[in-house]
């Protein structure tokens, strides 16, 4: 099961080609929609008048230099390391989830483009990579939904209660995990199979089609949001907060975990 | 002078929800990120703004009390026991504030529920809770004598 690429065996189905049609269509929705939500936030604009004011108010101007080393920085420790994060669950949970989705994704990508057809016998590497990856982002994907979602940890809401800011976290939840249930249907030749897969193909649509409307385009907003922090805290702006006291740090945190009911 | 948020730095971790004395900050539905429900309502506590991990959270005045153009901003090291204000005022001065948390050390206080219950006599007495022990004056308190009333009048 582990070792099978259940988009070969599709082949008999479908063309081979349909399935790359699909992927490349799901990435020009998620271009498309992202180009979308920034235009209809306004967010590019917000963003480059945000920039604009930061350097012009900042009383130590950065150079090329640092602000090539402030992009690297933000890029390992915000972007790959999730520096951002406070609370070591959430942390934890988002990586888990991050890099599940990019190996899913990158072993979807191999297997549709590379190995298309049982003529071309897939490495088993790959197809391990995909279930890597899928069983990644259910782990902290259903851990997120069920005890870290600060509507049910911190607000007491039912898990079941659904909301329009849910729609990323379940449709990613629903493709991977019924994408997960066909790729085992399909390696036992099972009959529910092709219900499955037409299921896995609604789920990822959603997924990628609802970008403009979801906080799927997060994903290039808060890399961007991170370097402009850490550039206006290193051009002196900060965003008008004090600098950090000149203290050393002795006393442990008294702050608990939110819980308003 | 109600609070905002900064939705861009906002994680929608809920601290603030959890500290505001008034109930008003709220997880939004569509974004999940924190928002002032009733801005009207807010007290202007500061306790969202310090609490806030990410510092996403800040109060502006109300145009006709504070111009625009005004800044305060309030960053609490919880690690440091410090809290430090930086101020902006409009026609360009800047003042910086560093205080301490707290200026007696963590766990020296007690809390209310460290205390035994009160007995039944004392709440006939006139003394407030933990009184005279907890107002540190020596002698007792103080109070005035009939003698010390200016004669005559009363």
């Amino acid at each position: 099961m582990f070792a099978n690429n259940p988009f070969a065996a599709l082949s008999g189905v479908l063309p081979a080609n349909a399935m790359q049609i699909y992927l490349v269509l799901m990435v020009l929705a998620v271009f498309a929609g992202t180009l979308y939500d920034v235009m209809h936030k306004g967010s590019a604009q917000y963003f480059f008048e945000n920039w604009r004011k930061s350097k012009n108010n900042g009383a130590s101007p950065v150079s090329g230099g640092e602000m090539v080393a402030l992009a690297v920085k933000t890029g390992v420790v915000d972007v790959l390391a999730s520096g951002e994060f406070c609370n070591p669950r959430r942390r934890a949970a988002h990586l888990l989830t991050m890099y599940g989705f990019v190996i899913y994704v990158a072993a979807t990508a191999v297997m549709v483009f590379g190995y298309p057809t049982p003529a071309t016998p897939t490495p088993r590497i790959v197809p391990l990579l995909w279930w890597i990856g899928g069983l990644m982002i259910c782990l902290g994907g259903y851990w997120f939904w069920f005890f870290i979602r600060v509507d049910v940890a911190a607000e007491g809401k039912s898990p079941l209660r659904l909301m329009r800011a849910d729609l990323f976290v379940l449709s990613l939840l629903g493709s991977v995990t019924l994408g997960l249930i066909w790729a085992t249907l399909q390696s036992r030749s099972s009959a529910g199979a092709t219900v499955l897969f037409g299921l896995y193909i609604m789920a990822t649509t959603v997924l990628f089609g609802s970008v403009a409307w979801s906080k799927f385009a997060h994903m290039f907003f808060k890399p961007a949001a991170a370097f402009e922090k850490r550039v206006s805290d290193a051009n002196g702006t900060r965003s008008n907060l004090p600098g950090p006291a000149d203290k050393p740090e002795l006393y442990g945190s008294a702050r608990q975990q939110p819980r308003h009911y | 002078m109600p609070t905002f948020v900064y939705m861009t730095r906002c994680d929608g971790c809920g601290h603030c929800v959890d500290i505001c004395p008034s109930d008003i900050m709220h997880i939004d539905k569509v974004t999940r990120r924190a928002y002032n429900i009733e801005p009207n309502m807010c007290w202007e506590c500061y306790s969202c703004v310090k609490a806030c991990p990410q510092h996403a959270i800040d109060v502006r005045g109300y145009a006709d009390f504070a111009p625009l153009g005004h800044s305060v901003r309030v960053l609490r090291e919880e690690a440091k026991a410090t809290i430090s204000w930086k101020l902006k005022f409009r026609d360009g001065r800047e003042k910086n504030f560093e205080s301490p948390i707290r200026t007696t050390s963590w766990g020296s206080i007690k809390g209310p529920a460290e205390y035994a219950a009160p007995r039944p006599e004392d709440f006939k007495n006139q003394d407030l809770a933990h009184e005279p022990q907890a107002l540190n004056i020596s002698g007792g308190l103080p109070a005035l004598r009939p003698d010390q009333l200016k004669q005559g009048v009363v």
